[in-house]
C-alpha cells in the first residue's frame, strides 16, 4: 500500500541521508520526496511516498520518529489531509485538431499551458498523484517527450469535515 | 482527528551541567577536544595515532596526567577497551581514531556497541576540510559509514561548534538507550583557534527520551501481573544500563516471580537466587525456555524480542499476554506483539509499578504461584543441565565450573561469541551486574580479550578474566602488547577446542558432519606467544592439571594466559535449532 509520511527535521547536513537510509536498508523504495524549509528556517519538513507492508511502514516512522533531529514523524495515510504535486509535461501538439485535442484535456483537468511551439506544448498540472498520472496517460497517446513531476506534498486538513474549494470544484466537474 | 503535525518550538534541554566555563584565551580544537573531554568526566582514552590526528595527540601529550590515554595494538582493540570499561563502569567509553583505515578499522567495535546499547564516544580524524571528497590520502566517508552504525554522528565543520558537539555526543551516547556516537573531526579544525565555551544547554528539539512510562498502562500492566496464574519476567540488558538490579530484585521477590535473563541481562538478577531459572533462548535452560512457552504473561523488561531468544516467532508464548517495558519505542513490539507497551527506563518503570501494587496481591501471591512454581520444577528436575565429565579430557562445562569455584562469581569475565560464551552464561551464575562482558547482538570474535582488557584498566584492582576461544583470541590477540605495556593484572583463558567450535557444531548436528574451514589446523602455541609479549603462558592438557593451572594463573601477578586444553568436538545443549519454537529444544 501507498504511504505518505511527513517527516519534520532540524536543517542540517547528513539528515536526508540518515533518513533515507532507513528505508534503502530495508529494500524500500522511495518513490517520491520532496524537501523544503518550514516557517522556521531551521527546520525542514519532508514529504516522501513509498510502498510497503503496513507493519513494517508503522516501524520505519517509530524509527524515523527516534531520529536524535527528527521532531516528528507521521503516516499521513491514516489522517484526513490534501496532497498535491506538479507535473511539466512536454507534450507533441501541431497546429489543428492535435492541438486542440490537447488544450481541451489541458482545460478539463484544470492544467496550464505554459511554453508552446509550432510543434508542442508544455503543461503545468497540480492535483494528487491519481489526478496527474490521469492526465499523464491522456497525452500519451498525443506523443509525451518529457515529464517531470515534483513527487507529492502533504499537509493536515483543517478538520475532518472542512473540504478544498478545489475538491468543490471538482465536484462540479464531474458532473 | 486530523493529523496536525505541527511546528514545535525549539527548546533548550537542560542538563545537569554548571554554568558555562569560559576562556578568553583562544585555544586550537584539538585542546576544546580534550577541555571538553574533561567536563563530561573523561579519564581514560582509548586510541591509536595517525596524521589526521596529529594536533590531538600533540594535546594529549600536554594532557599528561589529567587525561589518560591508552595505546591498542589495532584500532577494534580500542573500540572494544572503550566498550568493555563502559560496560564495566556504566560510564561512557571514549575512543580516539585516525581517519580512513583507522576509522574503518574501528567499524566492527562500533557496531557492536551499537547492538548492544553501548554509550560510546569515537572521535575520528578526517583530512582538512578542503581535501574532503579528493581522494585524498587515508580519506574515507567516515560519516557515511558509520550512520547506519552509531546512534548518531557528526562532522566537524567549524572549531567554534566542537565544544557543543561533545556535550550533546556525550548527552546522546549515555542518554535513552545508550549507543555509540561519532565524531569526525577535520584535522585544519583541530588546528584552528576559537575561545573555548562550554555550553550549560544544549538545543534537542527532536530528541527527548522517556523516563516515566504512561501511568494508564503501569497500572494495567500491575494488575495483570496480580492476576497471572503463569507469569514470568524475561530481563534483559536495559535493566543493567538503568541501574535496576535493586528494583527488579524487590518486584520479583515480593510477587514471587520467576525471572530469566537474557544474555545481556545476566547479572541484572543474581543466577543463584531460587527466583532465577538462568538464561532463556536458543541455548537457554529446559526450564526457563518452557516457562516462557507455557506462561500466561510475560513481563518483559529491557530486552529486545531477539531472535536467539524468541525462536520462531509463531510459537512463541502463545498462551502468553506481553507487558513490553522498554526505553526504545521502536523495540516495543517490533517482532513480539505487545499487549501493554510501555516505553520507559526500566527502573523508573519497575518503581511505577511496585507503586501502584496492591498489598493484598503481594499477600497472596505465593500461594496462587503454588502451581506454576511446581511445575517450573518439574521441568527442571526432567532437564538439568548436564554434561559427562571425563577424567581424561578437559570437560569445556567443568573448565568453567572450576573457575566458578576459584573466582566465587566475583570476577568481571568477558566472553567473545560462540561456545564458550554459551557454556559460560550456563555454568557461571553472575551474580551483579557489570561483571558479564559479552558480544551479544553483533557477535563479535575477537571482543572479549580487550573489551576485558578496557574493564581492567578502569578497575586495576579488580579480577577480570578474558574468557576466549582459541579462534577468537587469534582475532586481536596482539592486544597482549597493550595488556602488558601498562602493567594490568589480566588474565586470560583460552578454551582451546582447536576448532571454531560452534560453527562445527552447526556443521555436525545441520550439515552432516561435513567439517568445512572450522578446524584449526594450525594454532600457535599460546604459552610461547604470551611470554613473546612479556606475559606468562601456563597450560592444562588433562584435568588433574586443571585446577592447579587456574589457581596458579589467577594468583600471578601481571597479565596471564591460561591455554586450556578442552574436549575437541563437545556441543552445547540444550539448543533450539533456527527456525524451530523455544519448546522444541535438542536435549543433547
Amino acid at each position: 500500500m501507498r504511504h505518505t509520511l511527513s517527516i519534520m527535521v532540524e536543517n542540517k547536513f547528513g539528515e536526508l541521508s540518515r533518513i533515507v537510509g532507513l528505508f534503502s536498508a530495508r529494500g524500500y523504495n522511495i518513490e517520491s520526496l520532496t524537501v523544503a524549509e518550514t516557517l522556521d528556517p531551521k527546520i525542514s519538513r519532508m514529504t516522501l511516498v513509498t510502498t510497503g507492508n503496513d507493519e513494517t511502514i508503522k516501524q520505519i516512522t517509530r524509527q524515523l520518529d527516534k531520529q536524535v533531529r527528527v521532531l516528528e514523524a507521521v503516516d499521513m495515510t491514516g489522517f484526513a489531509h490534501i496532497e498535491r504535486e506538479m507535473a511539466l509535461i512536454n507534450v507533441k501538439a501541431g497546429a489543428g485538431v492535435e492541438r486542440q485535442e490537447v488544450l481541451s484535456l489541458v482545460n478539463i483537468f484544470r492544467a496550464k499551458v505554459v511554453d508552446v511551439s509550432s510543434d508542442g506544448i508544455i503543461v503545468e498540472a497540480t492535483g494528487d498523484w491519481a489526478k496527474v498520472s490521469a492526465l499523464i496517460e491522456l497525452l500519451k497517446p498525443m506523443g509525451i517527450r518529457e515529464i517531470v513531476r515534483t513527487g507529492t506534498v502533504a499537509i493536515a486538513r483543517l478538520s475532518e469535515a472542512s473540504t478544498t474549494v478545489e475538491e468543490l470544484d471538482e465536484e462540479e466537474l464531474a458532473v | 482527528m486530523a493529523a496536525r503535525v505541527e511546528q514545535k518550538p525549539i527548546s533548550g534541554i537542560s542538563t545537569d551541567s554548571p554554568n558555562p566555563s569560559q576562556s578568553p584565551e583562544p585555544m586550537r580544537g584539538a585542546r576544546i577536544l580534550c577541555e571538553a573531554l574533561l567536563k563530561e568526566g573523561a579519564d581514560t582514552i582509548f586510541g591509536y595515532p595517525g596524521g589526521a590526528v596529529l594536533h590531538i595527540y600533540d594535546e594529549l601529550h600536554n594532557m599528561r596526567g589529567r587525561l589518560h590515554h591508552v595505546l591498542s595494538r589495532h584500532e577494534q582493540g580500542a573500540i572494544h577497551m572503550a566498550e568493555g570499561y563502559s560496560k564495566a563502569t556504566g560510564k561512557v567509553g571514549v575512543a580516539l581514531v585516525t581517519s580512513g583505515p583507522g576509522a574503518t578499522n574501528a567499524v566492527t567495535g562500533i557496531a557492536n556497541a551499537f547492538m548492544d546499547s553501548t554509550p560510546l564516544v569515537v572521535i575520528s580524524g578526517q583530512v582538512p576540510r578542503k581535501m574532503i571528497g579528493t581522494d585524498a590520502f587515508q580519506e574515507a566517508d567516515t560519516v557515511g559509514i558509520t550512520r547506519p552504525c552509531t546512534k548518531y554522528n557528526y562532522l566537524v565543520k567549524d572549531v567554534g561548534d566542537l565544544a557543543e558537539i561533545v556535550k550533546e555526543a556525550f548527552y546522546i551516547a549515555r542518554t535513552g538507550r545508550p549507543g555509540p556516537v561519532l565524531i569526525d573531526i577535520p584535522k585544519d579544525v583541530t588546528a584552528e583557534k576559537a575561545p573555548f565555551v562550554y555550553p550549560d544547554r544544549l538545543s534537542l528539539p527532536g530528541y527527548r527520551p522517556s523516563v516515566h512510562g504512561r501511568l494508564s498502562e503501569v497500572k494495567r500492566a500491575a494488575e495483570r501481573i496480580c492476576e497471572a496464574q503463569r507469569p514470568v519476567l524475561y530481563v534483559g540488558g536495559g535493566v543493567i544500563h538503568s541501574n535496576a538490579f535493586d528494583e527488579l530484585l524487590e518486584l520479583a521477590e515480593k510477587l514471587s516471580l520467576p525471572v530469566t535473563p537474557t544474555l545481556m541481562g545476566l547479572g541484572c538478577f543474581p543466577s543463584g537466587h531460587r527466583l532465577s531459572l538462568g538464561m532463556l533462548g536458543m541455548h537457554g535452560t529446559y526450564w526457563a525456555n518452557m516457562a516462557i512457552s507455557e506462561s500466561d504473561l510475560i513481563i518483559a523488561i529491557g530486552v529486545r524480542f531477539d531472535d536467539r531468544v524468541t525462536g520462531a516467532l509463531e510459537k512463541f508464548a502463545p498462551h502468553a499476554e506481553i507487558v513490553h517495558v522498554d526505553i526504545d519505542p521502536t523495540s516495543v513490539s517490533k517482532n513480539v506483539r505487545a499487549h501493554i507497551g510501555i516505553v520507559g527506563d526500566a527502573k523508573s518503570v519497575i518503581r511505577q509499578i511496585m507503586d501502584v501494587l496492591p498489598a493484598r496481591a503481594c499477600a497472596s501471591s505465593e500461594e496462587r504461584l503454588e502451581n506454576w512454581w511446581a511445575q517450573i520444577g518439574e521441568w527442571k528436575e526432567f532437564a538439568p543441565l548436564k554434561y559427562e565429565n571425563s577424567d581424561q579430557v578437559i570437560m569445556p562445562q567443568y573448565l568453567i565450573e572450576e573457575l566458578f569455584k576459584l573466582t566465587r562469581g566475583d570476577a568481571i569475565i568477558s566472553t567473545d561469541v560462540g561456545q564458550h560464551q554459551m557454556w559460560l552464561a550456563q555454568y557461571y551464575p553472575f551474580n551483579g551486574p557489570r561483571q558479564s562482558i559479552t558480544s551479544g547482538g553483533l557477535g563479535t570474535m575477537g571482543f572479549g580479550f580487550p573489551s576485558a582488557l578496557g574493564a581492567q584498566i578502569a578497575f586495576p584492582d579488580k579480577q577480570v578474566i578474558a574468557f576466549v576461544g582459541d579462534g577468537g583470541f587469534q582475532m586481536t590477540a596482539q592486544e597482549l602488547a597493550t595488556a602488558v605495556q601498562y602493567k594490568t593484572n589480566i588474565k586470560i583463558i583460552v578454551m582451546n577446542n582447536n576448532y571454531l567450535g560452534m560453527v562445527r557444531q552447526w556443521q555436525e548436528i545441520f550439515y552432516d558432519g561435513a567439517y568445512s574451514h572450522v578446524n584449526m589446523q594450525w594454532l600457535p602455541d599460546f604459552v610461547k606467544l604470551a611470554e613473546a609479549y612479556g606475559a606468562v603462558g601456563l597450560r592444562a592438557t588433562r584435568p588433574d592439571q586443571l585446577s592447579g593451572v587456574l589457581k596458579r594463573g589467577l594468583a600471578t601477578p601481571g597479565v596471564v594466559v591460561m591455554d586450556i586444553l578442552v574436549s575437541e568436538e563437545e556441543s552445547v545443549y540444550p539448543m533450539v535449532p533456527a527456525g524451530a519454537g523455544l519448546k522444541e529444544m535438542v536435549l543433547g
